[in-house]
C-alpha cells in the first residue's frame, strides 16, 4: 500500500498527546493519526491547568495546532476510549495507540479532617478557575479571612496567585467567568503557605517564586528566621544544589528582608518545614494544625522532612487547598503498573504484566513517566515513543488492524456519538470564545459547561 | 546586545535546535538539563541572529533591550547561570 501511512489513534489531546501527533507527522510524513479527546476542546492543561495569568505559556496552542490540525491530524473531541469506543475497538481500526491520557487525579495528604467542607485538591481549583466543564458546579466558600495551600510546587503558586490578584487583574485573565464572580466577592485577605522542607528544597521555580514576591497590592512574608539553613541543607545547597534551589533561597531571604506592608490588599506568608497534621472543624474547615519538622538525609542520601517533637500550632482559616501532586488513574483493558501510577513502558512500549511489549500501543505523558516535568518535557518524551513506534513500523512489527479504513472508524463513532466533536466544531467553539474575549477586552471568555460547548461546536440545541 | 531567555520558558528545545553557535544551555542530555526550570543564553557567545525569537512557540526570548518590564531580572540571570553552572557538567555530556 504505498503511499499509504500507518492509521494512528493518540488518546488524550493535552501537551503530551499533542507533541507526539507533531512528532510523528515530522518522522512519518503520511501517518493519519486520530487525536481523541474526552472533553470537548484540545490541549488539556494547556487550557484547563496553566494559570489564567500566564496567558504567555498558554499561546502554545497556536504550535500544537500548527504542527497537528493544520496538518491534517484529525480531533475526536467528547469521546471518552473505554466507555463510549473501547481499547480492543481500536486496536481493530488502528495499527498503533498512543496513550497520552496524563494524571486525572490527585495524592491526598492522608489526615484527618481532609475530607471536610472547605478542605479541597488544589487540583479541583484550578479546573474551576479554568472552567473545567466537570469541576464547573464546585462551590468555593471564600468568605473566611485565612486559607491555607499545602505545597512548594508550581500548582500550588499558581493556587495562591489566583487567591491574591485583584478582580482588576483577574478581568484581565480568560478566568472562567463562575470563578471570576466568586474570586470578586472573595474575603480572603491571607494566604499561608506550608512547605513540608525547607527553602532550599521547596519545588517552586525560581521564576513562580519571583512573582509570588512582585504581586501588586500584595505583601508577601517569609519569617527570617525559616531562612536560618541547617547544617545538613547547607551542605546540600552549596554542593549538589541547583541553579533555582539557590536563586530560590536568595529571593526568600530577599522577601525576609522587605519592610512590613500594613497597607496592602493581601498578605500571603510563606513557611517552611511545617507539615499538617489535621483538619479541625465539625460542619466545614475552621482550622489546621500544624507541626514543625527537620531535615534529615535519608540512607538513599535524598533530603527527607522529619517530624520534631513539640508544639503544634493550630491555624485559623476557612479554607485548605492541598497540592501535594497529581496521580494517574488505571485505564479500561490496558495494564498498569498500580506502584508508579504509570502505563507499565519501556522507553513508551507499553509492557504486559509478563513484561512483553503489547504490541502497537505506546505510551506518553505523565502515564508513562509520571507527573513530573514541565511543557517541554513532552517533547522529548513524545520524540522517545515515536522513535519506538516508528521502530516497529519499520521492522514492520505493527498489528494489521482489520478495520484500517478511515470510513470505518468514522461510522463507529457517528453510531456512538451523534455529539462528537471535530474540528470544525472546535474552531467554532474557539471562535466564539476569542470573539466574546475581544469584546469583553480579555484574551479569551470561556464556554465552561459541556452543554454550552456542544451548542457552540453546532452538535447540540440549545435547551 | 544579546537575546534572553525569560522564565514563561517551557524548556521546548526548538532554539537550541536553530541556535548557529549553541550558545543556548543546559542541552538535552546535559546533567542539569532535567533539573534546570528554564534554558538560558550565554551573553558571551549570542551572535544575536535572531532564529531562536522565531522558533520560540511561547514568545520567551527577547533582544535584552526589548525585554518587558516584568522580566527585568532575565539578563542578568541568564548571565548568572553560565558563571555559576559549572561548564564542565555542561560540556560532559
Amino acid at each position: 500500500m504505498a503511499g499509504v501511512g500507518p492509521r494512528v489513534a493518540i488518546v488524550g489531546a493535552g501537551p503530551a498527546g499533542a507533541f507526539a501527533a507533531a512528532c510523528l507527522l515530522r518522522a512519518c510524513g503520511n501517518a493519519e493519526i486520530d487525536l481523541f479527546e474526552r472533553l470537548p476542546t484540545p490541549w488539556g492543561l494547556l487550557r484547563g491547568g496553566v494559570a489564567p495569568d500566564h496567558q504567555e505559556i498558554k499561546r502554545l496552542d497556536d504550535a500544537f495546532d500548527r504542527q497537528t490540525l493544520r496538518r491534517g491530524c484529525r480531533f475526536f473531541g467528547n469521546v471518552q476510549v473505554g466507555v463510549d469506543v473501547s481499547h480492543a475497538e481500536l486496536m481493530r481500526h488502528y495499527s498503533a495507540v498512543i496513550y497520552a491520557t496524563g494524571a486525572q487525579t490527585d495524592k491526598s495528604l492522608g489526615i484527618a479532617g481532609e475530607d471536610l467542607p472547605g478542605s479541597w485538591a488544589a487540583t479541583e481549583f484550578v479546573a474551576w478557575y479554568n472552567g473545567h466543564p466537570d469541576y464547573r458546579e464546585l462551590q468555593f466558600d471564600l468568605s473566611a479571612r485565612r486559607a491555607v495551600v499545602i505545597g512548594n510546587g508550581n500548582v500550588a503558586a499558581d493556587v495562591v496567585r489566583m487567591l491574591t490578584l485583584s478582580a482588576a487583574e483577574l478581568e484581565r485573565t480568560d478566568v472562567a467567568d463562575h470563578a471570576l464572580e466568586a474570586l470578586r466577592e472573595s474575603r480572603i485577605e491571607e494566604v499561608i503557605v506550608l512547605g513540608r522542607r525547607g527553602p532550599a528544597q521547596a519545588a517552586f521555580t525560581s521564576t513562580e517564586l519571583r512573582e509570588l514576591g512582585a504581586l501588586d497590592g500584595v505583601d508577601t512574608r517569609v519569617d527570617p528566621d525559616d531562612l536560618v539553613l541547617d547544617a545538613v541543607s547547607q551542605h546540600w545547597l552549596a554542593e549538589q544544589g541547583t541553579f533555582t534551589a539557590r536563586k530560590n533561597v536568595e529571593l526568600l531571604r530577599e522577601f525576609a528582608a522587605r519592610p512590613a506592608r500594613p497597607d496592602a490588599r493581601r498578605r500571603i506568608e510563606l513557611r517552611f518545614l511545617s507539615s499538617p497534621v489535621q483538619i479541625r472543624g465539625s460542619a466545614r474547615v475552621d482550622a489546621i494544625d500544624v507541626r514543625r519538622n527537620e531535615i534529615v538525609r535519608a540512607d538513599d542520601g535524598s533530603l527527607r522532612a522529619r517530624a520534631v517533637d513539640g508544639d503544634i500550632e493550630t491555624i485559623d482559616c476557612g479554607l485548605v487547598l492541598r497540592s501535594v501532586g497529581y496521580r494517574a488513574v488505571p485505564l479500561p483493558d490496558v495494564p498498569f503498573d498500580e506502584r508508579h501510577f504509570v502505563l507499565p513502558n519501556e522507553r513508551g512500549r507499553v509492557l504486559t504484566p509478563a513484561g512483553e511489549p503489547l504490541h502497537g500501543v505506546y505510551a506518553v505523558g505523565w502515564i508513562k513517566r509520571g507527573p513530573t516535568g514541565i511543557l517541554g518535557t513532552n517533547k522529548r518524551d513524545a520524540e522517545e515513543t515515536v522513535s519506538r513506534l516508528v521502530e516497529d513500523l519499520d521492522a514492520a512489527a505493527l498489528p494489521q488492524p482489520p478495520n484500517p479504513e478511515r470510513e470505518q472508524i468514522d461510522a463507529l463513532l457517528a453510531e456512538r456519538k451523534p455529539d462528537l466533536i471535530t474540528v470544525e466544531g472546535w474552531r467554532a467553539i474557539d471562535g466564539h470564545e476569542l470573539e466574546s474575549g475581544r469584546n469583553a477586552e480579555r484574551p479569551r471568555v470561556k464556554l465552561a459547561s459541556r452543554e454550552e460547548l456542544l451548542v457552540a461546536a453546532g452538535v447540540a440545541q440549545q435547551r | 546586545m544579546t537575546y534572553v531567555i525569560v522564565g514563561s520558558c517551557i524548556k521546548d528545545d526548538a532554539c537550541i535546535e536553530v541556535c548557529p553557535v549553541d550558545c543556548i544551555h543546559p542541552r538535552p542530555g546535559a546533567p542539569d538539563f532535567e533539573t534546570a526550570e528554564q534554558l538560558y543564553i550565554d551573553p558571551q557567545e549570542c551572535i544575536d541572529c535572531d532564529a531562536c525569537v522565531e522558533a520560540c512557540p511561547v514568545d520567551a526570548i527577547f533582544a535584552d533591550f526589548e525585554t518587558p518590564e516584568k522580566y527585568g531580572y532575565a539578563l542578568e540571570l541568564n548571565e548568572q547561570f553560565f558563571k555559576e553552572a559549572s561548564t564542565i557538567e555542561r560540556t560532559a555530556a
